[in-house]
């Protein structure tokens, strides 16, 4: 074996296992359904989904999965009182790691909702009372996070429910849909190329050292949203003509759900670009805070995650894709075909929107929950067939159980893990 | 397993649109019936019969199962209140439509000569009104999809219309076979009742259709 191998300590080797299992695991369930709107919709089919996912979930993290990281890492415990028992942490996290796994494993067994996000958080609450005192957890930002839980798919849901509304009577609900798309489809181009063009470029890709302030990302957002409505006027202009020459009277909202089709794609990018720089902090955010703790680095002071990690998460990310989530991608694609192009593409620029304001906050937010808000909020705009609302009791059940059941595990394994391993 | 899946719940139009297929279906079966009652061929009215009643069964097979799947907590597009009573109407068309064929095998209804013309154009027009009331059922979820477009509520309306039309055609045609009947009434003795309910019936097809157009009309209502 090389020396560097072994001079690598046997914490950060478990660590970077269970941190990859975690990442598996998101790829696995989460980013499935982040994405299968877009394959229920039909704007993209499975081999797509599962590229678009892949590369852009991977981006997502490696290149701004930093915010949400640091909270996970640091954030949630006062450092002061850590520095004082650094190994502690150090099991702690472990056992972070250990719980979310064992819940994610019992998720995947029984079929439950469990939220990975909120396991993470649930579990370093647990461990964190017991190893360095109930003080010692930051019950401000713990607060935060949580009601955050409750807000962000309430914002999703009014976000969605007015992109819905008024798509509906900028377009859908005029006397030629079609005419309309024509002339309006073209701002909303202009409107999701200025959002991806703000969340990549403010702050967002510090990893490739192009730290744009406010001002310059908006102007640059800005000019890229021109861009945008350039390509969408071509766009539009072409799929309008081929539906009035191609298809009947009747049938003529399916020639406007095309128009939506690419925008829904390029929401689905947003979407899985969002949710890799929020979900990756939920792996290796523990990890991180091992590998500073245990090298002897003054975590208070640390700026930043390396990025080696962050490609790490984004390579569980992706392998759970290719391993499975797109299994899961299938079967959510092939039960939600009444979300119509519009329709996804209403619900996916809210969700996309609402995790990019939590990622810049550093807030760990539930993509999958804010996606169900943001559906819901398309069906109280009366533009779903049906709705089963017994999953909002789920969603209500995830994070009422969740975060106690994730944090009386990592306390288990706290214990377990101290008696094992401490010299 | 997935909550993004488990959120959409079916939804029961389509269902919806096979039901009232079938409870027309049961009332253009009314159509031959008369043609046989008319015939005074018995065997072809008991034939009729059995294809009404095995029609109406499918029908009420297909109304079980979309109300077994609109449970409380299903949160829809068009309030489930009145896609439930669109459903009792649908229903109400295709049990008429058995009520008649039931009499007419029963007590081998021969039409009388004076009656044939009048209550053959009471059947067509209302039948005529049935099928009215199917296509606009047909268009809901067109409606959906397009989020209630004006193009597409402009088109319903329109359908609407014309259902109320073949509707107050066909009770001025039951006033006219009604007419008849009355015209007739002592060389019919007792049998009269039965014609005057067997009218009526057809008759009550069209305003069941009718009360499913109007029920529609609150759907679209913005």
């Amino acid at each position: 074996m090389e020396a560097w191998v072994s001079e690598i300590p046997l914490v950060v080797w478990l660590a970077g296992f269970l941190a990859l299992y975690m990442a598996w695991g998101i790829g696995a369930n989460d980013v499935a359904n982040a994405m299968g709107t877009s394959v229920g919709s039909g704007a993209l089919t499975l081999g797509g989904a599962v590229l678009v996912a892949g590369v852009l979930e991977f981006s997502g993290a490696f290149l701004a999965g930093g915010h949400v990281t640091d909270t996970v890492r640091k954030g949630m415990l006062d450092m002061d009182k850590v520095a004082l028992a650094p190994e502690l942490l150090v099991y702690g996290m472990l056992a972070a790691l250990s719980s979310a796994g064992t819940l994610l494993l019992l998720a995947s067994w029984k079929g439950l909702p469990i939220s990975t996000t909120h396991s993470i958080v649930g579990a370093i609450i647990g461990f964190g009372s017991v190893a360095f005192g109930i003080e010692a957890v930051a019950w401000g930002k713990v607060i935060q996070i949580v009601l955050s839980w409750i807000t962000s798919p309430l914002l999703g849901g009014a976000l969605a429910f007015g992109i819905f509304r008024l798509i509906r009577s900028l377009i859908l609900n005029q006397e030629d849909p079609i005419a309309s798309a024509r002339t309006r489809g073209p701002y909303f181009f202009f409107v999701v190329f200025f959002v991806i063009g703000m969340v990549t470029l403010f702050k967002g890709l510090k990893n490739l050292h192009l730290d744009f302030d406010f001002a310059t990302a908006l102007l640059l957002s800005l000019g890229l949203g021109v861009l945008g409505f350039a390509i969408g006027s071509v766009f539009v202009r072409r799929v309008a003509a081929q539906v009035a020459a191609g298809e009947d009277e009747n049938r003529r909202t399916r020639g406007v759900e095309r128009i939506f089709v690419v925008l829904q794609i390029l929401t689905a990018c947003a979407v899985a670009f969002a949710h890799g720089s929020n979900d990756v902090a939920n792996s290796i955010g523990p990890l991180a805070a091992i590998v500073n703790a245990d090298v002897g680095i003054d975590m208070v002071k640390q700026s930043a995650v390396a990025p080696w990690m962050l490609a790490l998460g984004g390579i569980g990310i992706v392998f759970g894709l290719a391993t499975w989530g797109y299994r899961v991608m299938e079967t959510i694609g092939r039960k939600i075909t009444e979300l119509t192009p519009s329709r996804g593409f209403a619900a996916e620029l809210a969700a996309a929107m609402t995790i990019i304001v939590a990622s810049r906050l550093g807030i760990p937010v539930s993509t999958t929950h804010i996606l169900v808000g943001g559906v819901l909020g398309v069906g109280l705009a009366r533009g779903i067939g049906a709705l089963d609302l017994r999953v909002v009791g789920q969603v209500f059940i995830s994070w009422v159980a969740t975060v106690p059941l994730a944090a009386l595990l990592s306390i288990v394994f706290f214990y377990l893990l101290k008696a094992l391993l401490a010299p | 397993m997935s909550v993004i899946a488990n959120l959409f719940g079916h939804s029961p139009i389509r269902p919806m649109q096979q039901h009232m297929k079938a409870a027309v279906h049961c009332a253009r079966e009314v159509l031959p019936l008369v043609e046989a009652m008319v015939e005074g061929d018995l065997p072809a009215i008991s034939a009729c019969r059995a294809r009404i009643d095995s029609l109406e069964h499918r029908a009420d097979e297909l109304k079980n199962e979309i109300r077994s799947h609109l449970p409380q907590r299903l949160f829809m597009a068009m309030e489930r209140r009145d896609l439930l009573e669109i459903l009792n109407r649908q229903d109400s068309i295709a049990d008429v439509a058995q009520d008649i064929a039931e009499l007419a095998d029963l007590r081998g209804m021969h039409v009388p000569p004076p009656l044939a013309a009048p209550l053959r154009a009471l059947a067509v027009r209302s039948v005529k009104t049935c099928e009215q009331a199917e296509e606009a059922i047909s268009r809901l979820d067109e409606l959906i999809e397009t989020g209630f477009g004006k193009r597409e509520v402009g088109r319903v309306e329109e359908m609407l219309g014309e259902l109320a039309r073949l509707e107050s055609e066909t009770d001025d045609l039951a006033d006219q076979c009604l007419r008849a009947l009355f015209a007739v009434e002592d060389e019919l003795g007792v049998a009269t009742f039965f014609w005057y309910e067997l009218i009526g019936w057809v008759g009550r097809m069209s305003d069941h259709a009718e009360a499913v157009g109007n029920r529609i009309r609150l759907l679209i209502a913005d």
